[in-house]
């Protein structure tokens, strides 16, 4: 049969200049303005750039799934040999049946919530012409193929009833069903904890090598591209830019979009003590713009006048890579932001803000489950203190607790300036209120679509300030001038303005009262990389003149570094690990921060002996005995651990660590690893 | 330090297009606009609702004869006779009588969705905010309303209300009517803006409220209500549809619009015992009016619909 031929000798993905484009209001938009690349059978390849760059397109469009307004304009799409376009809509389908899988970004919504998982899984074999029985017993099979090893229980379920790590297992057994040559993945584990994101990244890699698939990564995280990836590409405006192995371009960038996007990353340790991030000028194109010749000139400082006039043409700098770009020799000479001196007084200031024993109960049905026990925290002026944990440690309950949105059970204090704070905002006096702000992860839900970027501001001034007026209107000035607003952005609604922009609004409103404290709850999770590092500035920037305390919440370990002076990790509502940024990243840490961290991939590559957690949270209602965490740990003491809780002890001056394993010992192994 | 060092805004301006919030939303408002226009079923309905329009307004100053006013010559008579329509037993004219009626009912079928979305916003906007025993005692109370047959309802509240006009101005019984028509369709109305409320309170920008110590008050009027009037607007527009049929049926039941008012429910409930006598004039043609009317309103609260949600 042919296909066992073009197996061997043809790419299981070739695009040739493939031009894209949508049609809005009649009008053909370009989106894909000449994207050419192979994958090989059996390879992985990634695709990044910043959102609207044209990933997601070019997957889509390789597997003819554009939307109705999109259409192939130019160029070829070749699969296994096939020429995808010239295919008939059944032998399209005959196709996408048995050689393609995609696997999507939110697996809940892959999922079917109505019918249980084992009837969804078997309709992935009854399709391809096995009966209902040899479904069956396929869907075990392929349930165990990813690592699931209670196939029955987990197919008698509702796919609600399934973590979400759980859940991407499951589509990805369905993608796997047909034994595709070609595998898609549109952003995987955006969503996933970096634990359980980590588990499918180690779970597609282990798949990729037993099923000989290639695989085409679509994600914004370099650092998991670089995990999975043999060989990526960075698009921008619809292009690729540059091309080569995932190890090479991260390490040595030959395009300047390539170098900005790595630079904006806060990585190996960065704080903002010691520099600002670098940020690439300008924004994305709009679509249907026009573009000079290199689509990345508007944006580049080593643009020239040939980059307008010019298509930069396929330079191979080293074997292997491929960068569109007229001064690839030059990108040495990009300048890096300078380092700058260190901040003093930074975290010296007086206790702001006194937490002890903080704990939070919620009902649920019969049971009580304790999201947040005995929590003890100081935090000091113009300090950032960092939340980090999974989804359910308690990150979110403890900031709601300090801003009021629900009280903390009785017998918890919370002092602001020595004074206890009531349970709930609106029992708070308003200098309190004021005291304490938030900074929201996702500023289309923190802004009110209907109101001005004035009015928005005039409210917050009036409220948090207490002033109107004239004195509003000079105080706006300087605020809107404080987070680099220009007064036209002052009469738009936020859906005239980019993410960046808005976070800026929402930043200006937390901030008109002046504040005390700012919770910062995943500030830039909804914005893009080089949007993120201004953000990132921005926020330094503030403290240094406010002297503001921030608490910082952020999956992302390089933003909570690099904003961060202190660390808290939190696991099940408990504080597992306290102390400076730099001890807690730097260890010897608690064997649960050593996990978190080595979870996390990074654009720099990972060591090559990562800590891997096994088994998922437990439940809150149904805590394991002794320390809550030693059914995970890698480190647990047989005999010990699950026996008794250990105390929250400070090990060192100013780190404290709820752990039986001495902190020389930890040192000793976490250093030996 | 230059404002904006490193962002553009999304929607750069246009060569001429001024920078005004103004003309940002304008611009959205008259795409609406121009969309809601584009569509023939809605000119439609705009068209027969403008008819009746000049008829309300005119009314006895364009009709062809006075709707009161027996024709000694002709009672029942069929389309003849100088009466287009025919008259009905007493000899009134059929086309005037609904020339006519068409002002009692465009009176009365706004208000009474007016008050109904009213009254049903607000206690929307409370259930959907609060939540919590609020929600849940007015929940089974509307609950409780939206099983009871409308007519019964309504047969009830105009049997016990008192005989003096409610609101100034207006004939006691339309008023009755309005006010029983507009309480019946609050229910129905606060339960699709308490809808859009939970959904819209689940934004950050309501929590960011509260921290900023808004009222509840403020919170709902000016953060939350903004944001649901698209579906206040559909819920009008289909409430008046619903109410000219309420109010017709009403009319017919005998509890409505007394006479001698002209009203279309009522032309139908004196008359339809003799359309089995061949008399069908006095009865069709009142219903083809009540029908184009409903139909020329749902015809534009479908399209608003379409046009709101996009």
């Amino acid at each position: 049969m042919s296909a066992t031929e073009t197996r061997t000798d043809t790419a299981a993905l070739r695009l040739d200049d493939l031009h894209v484009a949508y049609d809005v209001r009649g009008v053909p938009r370009p989106v894909l303005r000449g994207v050419t690349f192979e994958i090989k059978p059996g390879e992985a390849y990634g695709l990044v750039g910043e959102s609207g760059c044209g990933k997601s397109t070019t997957a889509y469009a390789a597997v003819r799934y554009l939307p109705e307004n999109g259409h192939v304009t130019s160029g070829s799409i070749t699969i296994a040999g096939e020429d995808m376009l010239a295919l008939s809509s059944s032998e399209l389908r005959d196709l996408r049946a048995s050689r393609i899988s995609m696997v999507y970004q939110d697996p809940g919504q892959s999922l079917n919530p109505t019918i249980k998982v084992g009837k969804q899984v078997a309709e992935a074999f009854t399709v391809l012409g096995f009966s209902a029985d040899e479904a069956k017993v396929k869907s075990v099979e392929a349930l165990n193929r990813v690592r699931i090893a209670d196939a029955d229980r987990v197919l008698d379920r509702y796919p609600y009833q399934l973590s979400g790590g759980m859940q991407q297992r499951v589509v990805i057994a369905m993608a796997l069903a047909c034994d595709p040559q070609l595998l898609i993945l549109d952003e995987p584990t955006t969503g996933l904890d970096a634990t359980v994101e980590a588990e499918v990244l180690d779970l597609v890699s282990m798949l990729r090598q037993e099923t000989g698939a290639a695989v085409l990564l679509i994600a914004h995280n370099l650092g998991v591209v670089r995990r999975i990836c043999d060989r990526v590409g960075v698009m921008y405006a619809g292009k690729i830019v540059e091309e080569g192995p995932a190890s090479e371009v991260f390490d040595n960038p030959q395009h300047p979009y390539t170098v900005g996007l790595l630079r904006c990353l806060p990585r190996r340790g960065a704080n903002k003590a010691e520099r600002r991030l670098d940020t690439i000028p300008g924004s994305l194109p709009l679509i249907g713009t026009e573009l000079p010749a290199c689509v990345f000139q508007d944006r580049c400082a080593l643009a020239t006048d040939e980059c307008r006039t010019n298509v930069p043409p396929a330079t191979h700098p080293v074997e292997g890579r491929t960068v569109y770009c007229h001064h690839t020799s030059q990108v040495g000479t990009l300048v890096e932001a300078p380092l700058q001196a260190p901040i003093a007084g930074a975290g010296v200031g007086d206790v702001v803000l006194h937490l002890e024993n903080v704990s939070k109960t919620f009902k649920q049905g019969n049971h009580e489950v304790r999201a947040l026990v005995d929590v003890d925290l100081d935090l000091r002026a113009g300090e950032t203190l960092g939340l980090v944990g999974e989804s359910g440690s308690g990150k979110t309950t403890l900031a709601k607790a300090i801003l009021g949105i629900h009280a903390a059970d009785p017998g918890s204090v919370i002092e602001l300036d020595g004074e206890q704070l009531a349970g709930l905002t609106t029992g708070r006096k308003a200098d309190a209120r004021r005291a304490i702000q938030i900074i929201f992860q996702n500023p289309d839900s923190a802004l009110n679509r209907s109101k001005t970027v004035r009015a928005i501001l005039e409210r917050s001034l009036y409220k948090l300030a207490g002033i109107r007026g004239k004195d509003a209107d000079d105080r706006m000035s300087a605020l809107t001038e404080e987070v680099r607003l220009s007064p036209r952005h002052l009469d738009m609604r936020p859906r005239a303005l980019s993410g960046g922009l808005k976070q800026r609004v929402a930043i200006a409103g937390a901030f008109a009262g002046g504040p005390r404290i700012v919770v910062c709850d995943e500030p830039t999770s909804a914005l893009d990389v080089s949007v993120q590092a201004a953000i990132l500035n921005l926020l330094g920037d503030l403290q240094r003149d406010e002297q503001a305390s921030y608490i910082v919440i952020s999956h992302d370990l390089g933003v909570v570094r690099y904003l961060s002076d202190r660390i808290a990790v939190l696991y099940l509502g408990r504080l597992m690990e306290l102390g400076p940024a730099e001890v807690v990243f730097n260890g010897p840490h608690h064997p649960y921060t050593e996990a978190l961290l080595s979870a996390v991939p990074s654009v720099d590559g990972d060591p090559p002996d990562r800590i891997r957690l096994t088994g998922e949270l437990p439940s809150a209602i149904d805590l394991p005995t002794g320390c809550v965490f030693h059914t995970r740990c890698p480190r647990a003491i047989k005999g010990t651990c699950e026996a008794s809780e250990p105390p929250l002890v400070e090990v060192e001056p100013g780190h404290a660590m709820r752990c039986h394993i001495p902190i020389d010992e930890l040192r000793t192994l976490q250093h030996a690893d | 330090m230059g404002v904006i060092e490193d962002e553009i805004p999304a929607v750069p301006p246009l060569p001429g297009e001024k920078l005004a919030s103004s003309s940002e939303k304008k611009k959205a408002r008259n795409e609406k606009i121009r969309l809601f226009f584009k569509s023939p079923s809605a000119i439609i309905g705009m068209v027969i609702i403008g008819i009746w329009l000049i008829c309300a307004i005119g009314g006895t100053a364009i009709s062809p004869y006075d709707p009161l006013a027996p024709d000694g010559m002709s009672h029942s008579a069929p389309l003849v006779d100088g009466h287009i329509l025919g008259t009905d037993q007493l000899g009134r004219d059929v086309l005037s009588r609904i020339m006519v009626g068409a002002r009692d009912v465009l009176i009365a079928a706004p208000l009474a969705a007016v008050l109904g979305v009213a009254f049903g916003s607000l206690l929307g906007l409370l259930m959907g905010f609060y939540r919590g025993v609020l929600d849940d005692v007015l929940g089974r109370i509307i609950e409780a309303f939206l099983v009871l047959p409308l007519t019964l309802v309504g047969l009830l509240a105009l049997s016990a209300a008192p005989s003096w006009s409610i609101i100034p101005g207006v004939e006691p019984s339309t008023g009755t009517v309005i006010i029983v028509v507009g309480l019946l369709f609050t229910p129905i109305v606060a339960r699709t803006v308490r809808a859009a409320v939970l959904s819209e309170r689940e934004n950050d920008y309501v929590q960011a409220a509260k921290l900023r110590g808004e009222t509840g008050l403020y919170i709902m009027t000016r953060e939350i209500l903004p944001n649901v009037t698209s579906p206040i607007i559909v819920e009008f527009t289909v409430r008046i549809g619903y109410a000219i049929f309420a109010i017709a049926t009403l009319s017919f039941l005998g509890v409505g619009i007394q006479e001698p008012t002209p009203d279309w429910g009522l032309m139908i409930a004196q008359e339809y015992r003799l359309v089995i006598g061949g008399y069908w004039w006095t009865t069709v043609f009142p219903a083809i009016a009540i029908a184009s009317l409903v139909i020329a309103v749902n015809l534009i609260a479908d399209r608003l619909q379409e046009v709101m949600e996009l």
